[in-house]
C-alpha cells in the first residue's frame, strides 16, 4: 500500500492556481459559445497567471520547505523564479491577446489542422474568428515551467520538462502568417525537443542506476566520490545536455533561430523569456543541490560551454538580416553571460551567484518579452516586417517606438542605467567573486561584439533615410500597450534604482533540500 | 557656526541668477521682450539679498555662518556636502559680483540694444554670476570647483557670443584650452587633498593640513596656483585674456576685468592655510606675481586697440594682487583691497571703453579716435576719473591699494623685498605710461576719425553705471584702507593683522611712487602727446617696441613650445590609429564578419544536421565530463 504524502496547499497555491486556470480553459473551450470565448480565456489566463504572483509573493514570507513527499522544493529560488515566470508569462499571455494589430484581429491561425495554402486556408486568413486554444495551452507551459523550478526529484523534473515542452511545440505552429515557417519550426522543435528529452530521460536512469535514488538530496548524499563513479558522472552529463538545450545554450543552441523566427511573434517572447528562467532555474538546481558537492567535476564544462555560447551567439548574431533570428542569436550569448553567473556560486551555495543569475533572467526577461513586443508592431502587408532592412530610418516615421526600442536594444546589449547592465554587472561580480575572471573577460569582449549588432538597429532607425514603401507601424491595442509601459518601465526602474530588487534576490537566493 | 536668519537664505544668491538663465534659456523667444529685464532683476535682487547677508553677517559675534544644502556626493570615503560658506571674505566677493554685476547688467541693456540675441547674452550673464558666486560661497574646494568650471564655461559662451566671427570663435577656444590647463592643476590639487586628507571642505582640509608633509603641502600649493594661473591670465597662462577681448564690451567688464579673473586671487586668499606653511610656493606666487606685472605693463604700452591695452593692464594689475597675496599674511588684505578697487576702476574704465566704441561704429583702434572729450563729456570724465585711479593719482583709490602692497612688499626688509618693490613701483611708472598714451590718443589730439563716423554720446541707462563706478574709482581705496578698514572686517579670515614695522616710511614711498607715476605721465606726453599720432603703427620701430607688440612673444612661445609639437603629436597619433588601430580594428571586424559567414553555414536548416551537431555536442560533454573526473 502506498501512503498518501503530505501536501501543503499553501506552498502549492501558485502551481495549483495556473494548472488550476489552464483546466478550465479546456472546459471553456468546450462549453462556452465561441462570441465570448475570448475574453473568458484571456481573464482566465491572467486570474491564474497574476493569481500565481501574487501567491508567489505571500509565500516569500514563510520558511522553506520540502512538500508533495519531498517532490517539491519550496524555498527562495523557486518562490523568485516562479515569480518572475509567472509575471512574464502574464505579459506573454496579454500579448497573445493583442487583437488590434494584425488585420485578422489575432496573431494566431483559426484552424491550425487546415493545410497551408488550401483554398479553406485563404477563407479563414480573412476570418476574424479567433482560435483560443493558444490560452490553456500557454497555461499549460506556465506550469510546468513553474513546477520545473521547484522540482526537487528528477522524475518530477522530467514531467515538468515534458508539461513546459509539449504545449510549447505546438503553439509555436500557429502563426497566422507564414504558416508554413510556422509549422516546420514546431515540427524542428518538437524533433529536437524529443531529441534533447531523450537525453535528459537517459541521464535520469544512469543517475538513479548509480545511486539508487531521483531525489536531488539522496544524490548529493551519494555523491561522485561514494562509488558512483563513471554512471553518476555520465548521467550528469546527459542531463546537463537536456538542460542546456532548453536553454538554448551553444552548442544545444541550433533550434533556437530557426524557431524563434517561425513562431509567431507573441509565443517567441514567451519562449525566449519563460523558458530561460525555468531552464536556468532547474541547471541551478541540478548544479548546486545534487551536485553541488561534486563542483570539481562540472565546473570545467560549464565554464567552457559558457564561453562557445558567449562567442558563437555574439559572432553568429553578427551577420543576421531578421531581427528575429538577430535576438534568437543574442539569446544564446546571454544564456553564456547566465553561465557566468551560475558559476559565480560557491561550493557551499555561499557568493553572490544565484542571485546574480535570477536578476538576470528577471530583467533579460523584461526586456526580451518588450524587444519583441516592439516587434509585433511594424507590419507590412505579410505580416510582421522583421527584415532589417525595413527598419531604416523608422526614428522619423515613428519616433516613439524607435525610442522604445532602442530602450531595450541598449538594455540587451547592458549599457548603464539599463536594466541590462545591472544584471551584467552582478553575474559578472558574482563570478569574479569566485576567481573566473577570465571567464568574464571573455564575456566582456562578446558583450562588446554583440553590441554592434544591437547598436546597429539602432543606427539603423535614426540615421537611415526611411525606405520608399516601408512598413506601418501599428497602433497597438490595450494589451500591447500595457506590456509595453510595464516592461519599459522596468527597464529603466531597474537600471537606475536597481537597490530594491537586488535585495529581494539576495533574500531569496537560496535553495532546500 | 550655522546660519540662522537671512544667511540661511544666502543659496537664493546663486538659485535667483540661476534661475533667471534657466528662464531665459528654456523660455525661448517668448521671453526676448522682457528677458533682458528679467536678468537684470536677478542680480540686482542678488545684489541686495548679499547686502542684508553682509549686514546680518557683520553683527554676529563669530562673523562666519555655514548652510548646509544637501549631500552632493556620498561615495565610499569621498563625502561632498553641498553647503556655503559666507564669511567676511566671501561677503566682500558676493558685494562686488552682484553690485558690479548690476551696474554692468544695467548697461549692457543699452550696449546690446540693437543685438537681436540680447536674450542670450542676459542668459549668459546670468549663469555667470551664479557659478562665480557659487565659487566665492561654496564652503570646500569641490564646490569651488564646480563654480570655477561654471564659470570657465559661461566666460567661454560670451567670449564666443558673436561666434559667426572666426576671431570670436577662436579666441573662446583659446581661452578655454588655456584655461583647461590651469583646471587640470586645480583638480590635481584637489585629488590630492582627498588622498592626503580625505576631505575637500574648507573646514577639514585647514584644520588639518599641517599634519601633511612639506613636500605635499607645496605640492597642492603649486597646483592650486597653476589653476589660479590660467583663471587670472597669469604667467605662463596670461595669453588668452588679451584676445578674450572679441567678446562684447560689458562681458570683458564684469568678466575679464572685475570678477572671473579676480578668482585665481580669491583661490590663494581662500587658500591662506596651506600657503602659510609652504614658503616654497609663496615664493613661486611672488615671482609670477612680478613676472606678469611687467609682462602685461610692457605688453599694454605697444597697443593700438583700446580693449586689449586695458586687457593688458589688467594681467598687470592681477600681477600686482599676485605679488601681494604671494608675501602671506602681511600681503592678503593689500591684495584684495587692490582687487576691489580695481572691479570698480577696470570695469569702470571697460565700460568707457564701449561707451567709446559705441560712439565710434564699433572701432577699438586708437589711432582713429583722437579729440572725443568733447564729443563724450561723460564718458570723458568717467573714463577719466578711472584713469587717475588706476594710475594711482593721489588720495584716490588706486594710490592707497597700490601704495600698501608696495609697502607690503618693502616691509620684507629683504633684498627681495627689494627688488619686488621696485618691480611694483617700476609698474607704476609703466601702467602711468601706458593709460597716458591711451587717454591721449583717445580723448585728445587731433581727430582722426574714419569717414562716416559721427560720435555721440551713449544713452544714460549707459552712462548712469559709468557714473557709479567712477565715483566707486575715485573712494573705495580711501574708504578700504583708512575709513572701513578691510583689515578689521577681514579679521575673522586672515588674523589680527600684525603691527607692520615700517622699513621706509610710508610717506616716502607715495612720495617715490607718485614722482615714477608723473614721470610716466611725462614720458607718455613726449613719445604720444607732444607729436601727431600716426593713422597705421609705424612699422620700422625698435625691437623693443616690436617685442612689446607681440605680448613678448608669448603666442610664440606657447605655439612653438605647445601647439606645433602638439600638432605633430596629433598627426603621429591620427597616423598610428588610422594604420594600426583602425586597421586592427577593422581587421578584427571583417575577421569576425568572415567568421560568422562561415559559422552561419553550420545552421543549415536540416533537422537531421542539428541532431547530429547535438550529438556531437553531448559526446564532448560526457568526454569532457569523465575525463575531468578519471583524470
Amino acid at each position: 500500500m502506498i501512503e498518501a504524502p503530505d501536501l501543503s496547499f499553501a506552498a502549492l497555491a501558485p502551481l495549483l492556481l495556473v494548472l488550476g486556470a489552464a483546466c478550465a480553459g479546456v472546459l471553456v473551450e468546450a462549453f462556452v459559445p465561441r462570441h465570448v470565448r475570448h475574453p473568458v480565456q484571456v481573464a482566465l489566463a491572467l486570474v491564474g497567471t497574476v493569481g500565481a504572483l501574487v501567491a508567489t509573493l505571500l509565500l516569500a514570507g514563510e520558511e522553506d520547505q520540502v512538500t508533495a513527499g519531498g517532490a517539491l522544493a519550496v524555498d527562495g529560488a523557486a518562490l523568485f523564479l516562479q515569480a518572475t515566470i509567472a509575471g512574464l508569462g502574464a505579459l506573454s499571455i496579454l500579448l497573445f491577446a493583442e487583437r488590434g494589430l494584425d488585420p485578422a484581429r489575432s496573431a494566431f491561425v483559426t484552424s491550425a489542422a487546415v493545410p497551408a495554402g488550401s483554398p479553406r486556408d485563404r477563407e479563414l486568413m480573412v476570418d476574424t474568428r479567433v482560435q483560443t486554444e493558444v490560452y490553456p495551452l500557454a497555461g499549460f507551459a506556465i506550469g510546468g515551467m513553474m513546477l520545473f523550478v521547484a522540482a526537487n526529484d528528477l522524475l518530477v523534473m522530467f514531467v515538468a520538462l515534458e508539461v513546459l515542452s509539449l504545449p510549447l511545440y505546438l503553439i509555436s505552429g500557429m502563426a497566422r502568417r507564414r504558416r508554413l515557417l510556422s509549422q516546420e519550426a514546431a515540427f524542428k522543435y518538437f524533433l529536437l525537443g524529443a531529441f534533447a528529452s531523450a537525453f535528459f530521460l537517459y541521464g535520469l536512469a544512469l543517475v538513479y542506476g548509480a545511486t539508487g535514488s531521483v531525489r536531488l538530496s539522496d544524490i548529493r548524499e551519494a555523491g561522485v566520490d561514494g562509488g558512483g563513479g563513471v554512471l553518476l558522472v555520465l548521467g550528469l552529463g546527459l542531463l546537463i545536455v537536456g538542460l542546456l538545450f532548453k536553454a538554448s545554450v551553444a552548442p544545444f543552441h541550433t533550434w533556437t533561430p530557426d524557431v524563434y523566427q517561425g513562431a509567431p511573434t507573441p509565443v517567441t517572447a514567451f519562449m525566449a523569456a519563460c523558458t530561460k528562467v525555468a531552464a536556468f532555474g532547474a541547471i541551478l538546481r541540478l548544479l548546486y543541490v545534487a551536485f553541488g558537492t561534486a563542483e570539481w567535476t562540472w565546473r570545467p564544462l560549464v565554464y567552457a560551454v559558457a564561453i562557445v555560447s558567449m562567442v558563437v551567439g555574439a559572432v553568429l548574431g553578427l551577420t543576421q538580416t531578421d531581427l528575429k533570428r538577430m535576438l534568437a542569436y543574442s539569446s544564446v550569448a546571454h544564456a553564456g553571460f547566465l553561465l557566468t553567473g551560475v558559476l559565480g556560486l560557491g561550493a557551499g551555495g555561499e557568493g553572490s551567484g544565484l542571485a546574480a543569475t535570477m536578476i538576470y533572467l528577471l530583467v533579460y526577461g523584461l526586456t526580451t518579452v518588450g524587444v519583441f513586443a516592439v516587434l509585433t508592431l511594424v507590419r507590412d502587408g505579410d505580416g510582421e516586417a522583421s527584415h532589417l532592412s525595413q527598419w531604416a530610418g523608422l526614428a522619423a516615421r515613428s519616433p516613439l517606438t524607435a525610442a522604445v526600442m532602442a530602450l531595450f536594444l541598449l538594455a540587451l546589449a547592458g549599457i548603464p542605467l539599463t536594466a541590462g547592465f545591472t544584471g551584467k554587472f552582478a553575474v559578472f561580480r558574482a563570478a569574479i567573486e569566485q576567481g573566473a575572471w577570465p571567464l568574464v573577460v571573455v564575456a566582456l569582449l562578446a558583450s562588446a561584439v554583440a553590441a554592434f549588432f544591437y547598436l546597429r538597429v539602432i543606427v539603423l532607425m535614426y540615421f537611415s533615410e526611411p525606405v520608399a514603401d516601408g512598413p506601418t507601424v501599428g497602433v497597438p491595442g490595450v494589451p500591447t500597450t500595457v506590456v509595453l509601459a510595464i516592461t519599459a518601465t522596468a527597464t529603466v526602474a531597474l537600471g537606475v534604482l536597481p537597490g530594491a530588487v537586488l535585495d529581494l534576490a539576495g533574500q531569496a537566493a537560496r535553495f532546500v533540500g | 557656526m550655522p546660519a540662522e536668519g537671512l544667511l540661511a537664505a544666502s543659496w537664493l544668491l546663486i538659485a535667483l541668477p540661476l534661475a533667471g538663465a534657466a528662464v531665459l534659456l528654456l523660455g525661448g523667444r517668448r521671453t526676448d521682450r522682457w528677458g533682458h529685464l528679467l536678468g537684470t532683476a536677478t542680480v540686482v535682487a542678488a545684489f541686495v539679498l548679499a547686502v542684508a547677508c553682509t549686514v546680518q553677517l557683520a553683527g554676529l559675534e563669530e562673523r562666519s555662518a555655514d548652510v548646509e544644502l544637501f549631500t552632493f556626493i556620498s561615495s565610499g570615503q569621498l563625502d561632498v556636502t553641498a553647503g556655503l560658506l559666507y564669511d567676511p571674505l566671501s561677503a566682500i566677493f558676493a558685494l562686488l559680483i552682484t553690485g558690479v554685476g548690476s551696474l554692468i547688467h544695467v548697461y549692457s541693456i543699452g550696449y546690446m540694444a540693437h543685438d537681436p540675441a540680447r536674450r542670450r547674452f542676459f542668459a549668459y550673464l546670468n549663469l555667470f554670476v551664479a557659478a562665480m558666486l557659487l565659487l566665492v560661497l561654496g564652503n570646500s574646494f569641490v564646490a569651488l570647483y564646480v563654480g570655477w568650471e561654471g564659470v570657465g564655461l559661461a566666460s567661454y559662451l560670451l567670449i564666443a557670443f558673436w561666434y559667426t566671427r572666426p576671431a570670436a570663435a577662436t579666441a573662446a577656444k583659446k581661452a578655454f584650452i588655456m584655461n583647461r590647463v590651469g583646471d587640470v592643476g586645480l583638480a590635481i590639487a584637489i585629488f590630492v587633498m582627498f588622498a592626503q586628507l580625505g576631505t575637500t571642505s574648507y573646514a577639514g582640509v585647514f584644520g588639518s593640513v599641517g599634519t601633511l608633509a612639506g613636500g605635499t603641502i607645496t605640492a597642492i600649493g603649486l597646483l592650486l596656483l597653476l589653476g589660479a594661473c590660467g583663471k587670472s591670465g597669469q604667467f605662463p597662462l596670461q595669453a588668452w585674456l588679451p584676445d578674450a577681448m572679441e567678446g562684447p564690451t560689458p562681458v570683458s567688464a564684469l568678466i575679464h576685468a572685475a570678477t572671473m579673473v579676480t578668482a585665481g586671487v580669491y583661490l590663494i586668499a581662500r587658500s591662506a592655510p596651506i600657503y602659510d606653511l609652504t614658503p616654497t610656493a609663496r615664493a613661486v606666487v611672488l615671482a609670477i606675481g612680478a613676472l606678469t606685472l611687467l609682462i602685461g605693463a610692457i605688453a599694454g604700452c605697444a597697443y593700438d586697440d583700446i580693449k586689449k591695452v586695458l586687457a593688458y593692464s589688467t594681467v598687470s594689475q592681477i600681477g600686482y594682487m599676485f605679488l601681494a597675496v604671494g608675501l602671506g599674511p602681511a600681503g592678503y588684505v593689500a591684495g584684495l583691497a587692490h582687487l576691489l578697487a580695481h572691479g570698480f576702476f577696470k570695469a569702470g574704465l571697460f565700460l568707457g571703453a564701449g561707451s567709446v566704441m559705441h560712439a565710434m561704429n564699433d572701432g577699438v583702434d586708437m589711432r582713429r579716435f583722437g579729440a572725443l572729450w568733447r564729443k563724450l563729456p561723460v564718458t570723458f570724465g568717467t573714463f577719466g576719473l578711472g584713469y587717475l585711479a588706476l594710475i594711482g593719482f593721489p588720495f584716490l583709490s588706486g594710490y592707497f591699494t597700490k601704495d600698501a602692497i608696495i609697502e607690503a612688499a618693502l616691509d620684507r626688509d629683504d633684498v627681495w623685498g627689494w627688488v619686488l618693490g621696485g618691480v611694483a613701483v617700476l609698474g607704476a611708472g609703466l601702467t602711468a605710461f601706458y593709460m597716458t598714451r591711451l587717454m591721449l590718443m583717445t580723448f585728445f589730439g587731433r581727430a582722426r576719425w574714419e569717414d562716416g563716423v559721427h560720435p555721440h554720446e551713449s544713452p544714460s541707462v549707459m552712462t548712469a553705471p559709468m557714473v557709479v563706478l567712477a565715483v566707486g574709482s575715485v573712494f573705495s581705496g580711501a574708504l578700504l584702507v583708512s575709513v572701513f578698514p578691510l583689515s578689521g572686517w577681514l579679521e575673522p579670515v586672515f588674523g589680527e593683522p600684525a603691527e607692520a614695522a615700517h622699513v621706509v616710511a610710508p610717506a616716502l614711498i607715495g612720495l617715490v611712487v607718485t614722482v615714477v607715476m608723473l614721470l610716466g605721465v611725462l614720458a607718455a606726453w613726449l613719445f604720444v602727446g607732444r607729436r601727431e599720432v600716426p593713422v597705421t603703427a609705424p612699422a620700422r620701430v625698435s625691437p623693443v617696441t616690436r617685442a612689446a607688440r607681440n605680448a613678448l612673444y608669448a603666442d610664440a612661445v606657447n605655439e612653438s613650445l605647445f601647439m606645433r609639437p602638439g600638432q605633430w603629436l596629433t598627426r603621429a597619433l591620427v597616423w598610428l590609429d588610422n594604420r594600426g588601430v583602425d586597421g586592427a580594428v577593422n581587421g578584427l571586424a571583417a575577421g569576425l564578419g568572415g567568421t560568422s559567414s562561415r559559422l552561419a553555414r553550420t545552421q543549415t536548416g536540416f533537422v537531421r544536421s542539428y541532431a547530429l551537431g547535438m550529438l556531437g555536442g553531448a559526446v564532448l560533454v560526457a568526454g569532457a565530463l569523465l575525463a575531468v573526473t578519471s583524470g
